[in-house]
């Protein structure tokens, strides 16, 4: 018996390694296996959990594959329809401005039913938070091509090919709140390697940081794979983002104290 | 009612009452003819005053969820606009019913369809009483019939928005919008302290604190059975509204031969068509209901046993004559005389449909 390890003597403090925050729930994770969407919303839960700012937060899920967000994120949450979740942050905010607020909204949601509200949001420079989750395709719906969709990438509704001249460009709508004076902090990570966690984490620090100060928008994307959608293998899919879409989608800041660090 | 006595329009009134009542956000995007809601509430910076949030948004489409978020935290919240406007809005109107939240929607209505007219209408009824946005719920509907009503109906809402957690519909026009008349102004009341919000409405997303779950608001359910009790539950809770918020009035009725069914504008214009039939012995008389949605069934059934022939006055094709039709008794005849495109009907109009479909018949 007495080389047998007991549950008790792993989850002794100074045995634990990992432990998951109280902020993410217990809920089974909806995402497909290898979806960059539940390494988000985690280092978002680590973020509020590190800040103890989870009795302040009101977080807005879109529509898309992250409408369930608020049955795995541990704080107050409401359900936006396709698009408006900037209209509810803006709403949240300025009746309650001491509360932190986010969106989580993927590319569908953020940059083309909803790219009024995002724009008008950020010009209005609303002090609250946005986690943008560019995976390049409408996941939710079957992969169907989106406002990102690569020139010449394969969708459902591209399945030749996004082809620019019919079905217009790739949109990027992070370069473009940029240049808008109401943003404070903007930048683009990922989530696909530990080293990116760490900064893309560091990044919605900075940016939750930043919204105490009530400074203007704090707008992060994650550049993320959409396994399912792209009909790859999840390693396949990272491969393939690095390759593909991070020279479209460079990583880095791209605004930093209301200044741009990079031409857009 | 209260003491304070100023001759104002419509829409300015609806405004001051918004802030006298202690709402705590306007969110609204400019559409003739209720714009100087939103231009009232700008010059008089209630948010100097009471703390009320003043914003212009972007698009109806914004406003309306600007509204959702507001109200999701349990804040009194409303926009006010009108027909293009609304149509916009049933998106975000149908998830706040789905999310069953409280707010307040002033629909100062305009001739359509399309683009239309600027000028006064009422053919919004089927979409506001009826549907509009997706899915099987209902909205309070009130139509005020003058300027003091304007006034007067913003508390009711909000009260009856909160005591359902249901969006409510002030239903008006232009005309009622722009008209100047006295109206009594209420005491200024206290916005509720977040404290107050978290005891009354437990419900609210504030900020998940230990002692209880955390709060989510959402119409989604993607479990049928689980979804269809929430649509269970939403039909008790519009039965119950059936049963207990229906308001109308009555002018003359107890003698009258012919009654005239109007809300609104036309149920004015009627008073004037009421007066000069009864100079001419025509004993006419005025059914106005105030509850659009609830509509005062009973009430009007009840009437319509007594009399000799029903008029419905609408500023459309006929909308409203079809709830009447529903529950008027089948032996006396309704007919429906309405005027459409901004044009609104005279006395006299309406006068004579009365003497040549009824009296002379
Ligand atoms: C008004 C409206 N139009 C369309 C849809 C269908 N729809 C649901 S999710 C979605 C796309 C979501 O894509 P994205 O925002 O990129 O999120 P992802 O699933 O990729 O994370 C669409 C079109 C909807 N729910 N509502
Ligand atoms: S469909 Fe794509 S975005 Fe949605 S969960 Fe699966 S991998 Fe993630
Ligand atoms: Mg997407």
């Amino acid at each position: 018996m007495s080389d047998t390890i007991i549950k008790e003597q792993i989850f002794k403090p100074e045995n634990i390694v990992y432990k998951k925050t109280d902020l993410m729930t217990d809920n089974v994770l909806s995402y497909c296996p290898g979806c960059g969407h539940g390494t988000a919303h985690r280092i978002l839960m680590e973020v509020i959990d590190e800040m103890g700012l989870q009795s302040k937060t009101i977080g807005i899920a879109p529509v898309g594959c992250s409408v369930l967000a608020y049955e795995f994120m541990n704080v107050d949450m409401q359900q936006a329809a396709h698009g408006r979740a900037p209209a509810l942050a803006t709403a949240i905010k300025r009746l309650l401005p001491d509360k932190t607020v986010f969106s989580y909204q993927g590319d569908g949601d953020l940059a083309a039913i909803g790219t009024a509200e995002t724009i008008h949001a950020c010009n209005r420079g609303e002090n609250f938070t946005v986690i943008f989750v560019n995976n390049g395709i409408y996941g939710m719906t079957g992969g169907q091509m989106a406002p990102t969709t690569l020139e010449g990438m394969k969708s459902s509704t591209s399945p030749y090919g996004r082809d620019s001249q019919t079905m217009g460009h790739p949109l990027k709508m992070t370069e473009l709140v940029a240049q808008l004076p109401g943003t404070y902090y903007v930048t683009r990570q990922a989530v696909h390697t530990p080293a990116a966690v760490r900064k893309a984490k560091k990044a919605i620090r900075k940016a939750i940081e930043l919204q105490q100060q009530k400074v203007g928008m704090t707008f992060v994307e994650v550049v993320s794979n959409c396994n399912s959608g792209w009909k790859m293998t999840p390693v396949d899919s990272n491969k393939w983002m690095v390759e593909n879409m991070f020279p479209f989608y460079p990583l880095g800041d791209i605004k930093v104290d209301g200044k741009l660090v990079k031409e857009v | 009612m209260g003491k304070e006595l100023r001759l104002m329009k419509g829409n300015e009134a609806f405004a001051e009452a918004v802030i006298r009542d202690g709402a705590d956000g306007y969110f609204g995007y400019p559409i003739t003819p209720q714009s100087e809601v939103m231009e009232y509430l700008m010059v008089e910076k209630p948010y100097e005053k009471t703390g009320m949030v003043v914003l212009q948004a972007e698009s109806e489409v914004a406003a309306i969820n600007m509204l959702y978020g507001g109200a999701g935290c349990g804040k009194k919240v409303l926009t006010s606009s009108s027909s293009p406007g609304m149509s916009l809005m049933h998106e975000g109107i149908s998830y706040l019913a789905g999310s069953e939240l409280p707010c307040i929607i002033m629909d100062a209505m305009r001739g359509g369809p399309g683009l239309g007219t600027i000028q006064p209408g009422q053919a919004d009824y089927f979409q506001v009483t009826k549907g509009g946005g997706h899915g099987d719920y209902r909205l309070i509907v009130l139509a005020p019939a003058s300027v003091q009503e304007m006034y007067d109906f913003v508390e009711i809402s909000f009260d009856l928005a909160f005591k359902y957690r249901n969006p409510v519909i002030v239903l008006t026009d232009g005309a009622i919008g722009q008209m100047m008349e006295k109206v009594y102004i209420g005491e200024q009341k206290v916005r509720l302290t977040e404290e107050e919000i978290k005891e009354k409405y437990p419900w609210a997303t504030l900020g998940k604190t230990p002692d209880r779950e955390r709060n989510i608001i959402t119409s989604l359910d993607l479990d049928p059975y689980r979804h269809e009790r929430h649509n269970i539950k939403l039909q008790k809770k519009y039965k119950e509204i059936e049963k207990n918020e229906v308001r109308y009035e009555e002018l003359n009725c107890d003698d009258a031969d012919y009654i005239i069914v109007a809300y609104g504008t036309s149920a004015r214009i009627s008073q004037k068509a009421m007066d000069i039939a009864r100079e001419k012995g025509i004993k006419v008389g005025i059914f106005r209901p105030i509850s659009l949605w609830p509509f005062p069934k009973k009430a009007l059934r009840q009437l319509s046993e007594r009399v000799k022939g029903i008029l419905a006055v609408e500023m459309s094709a006929g909308q409203m004559v079809e709830d009447i039709r529903m529950h008027s008794v089948e032996t006396t005849p309704v007919e429906h005389y309405g005027r459409m495109g901004g044009v609104i009907p005279t006395p006299n109009e309406i006068v004579d449909i009365i003497e040549n479909t009824f009296v002379k018949s």
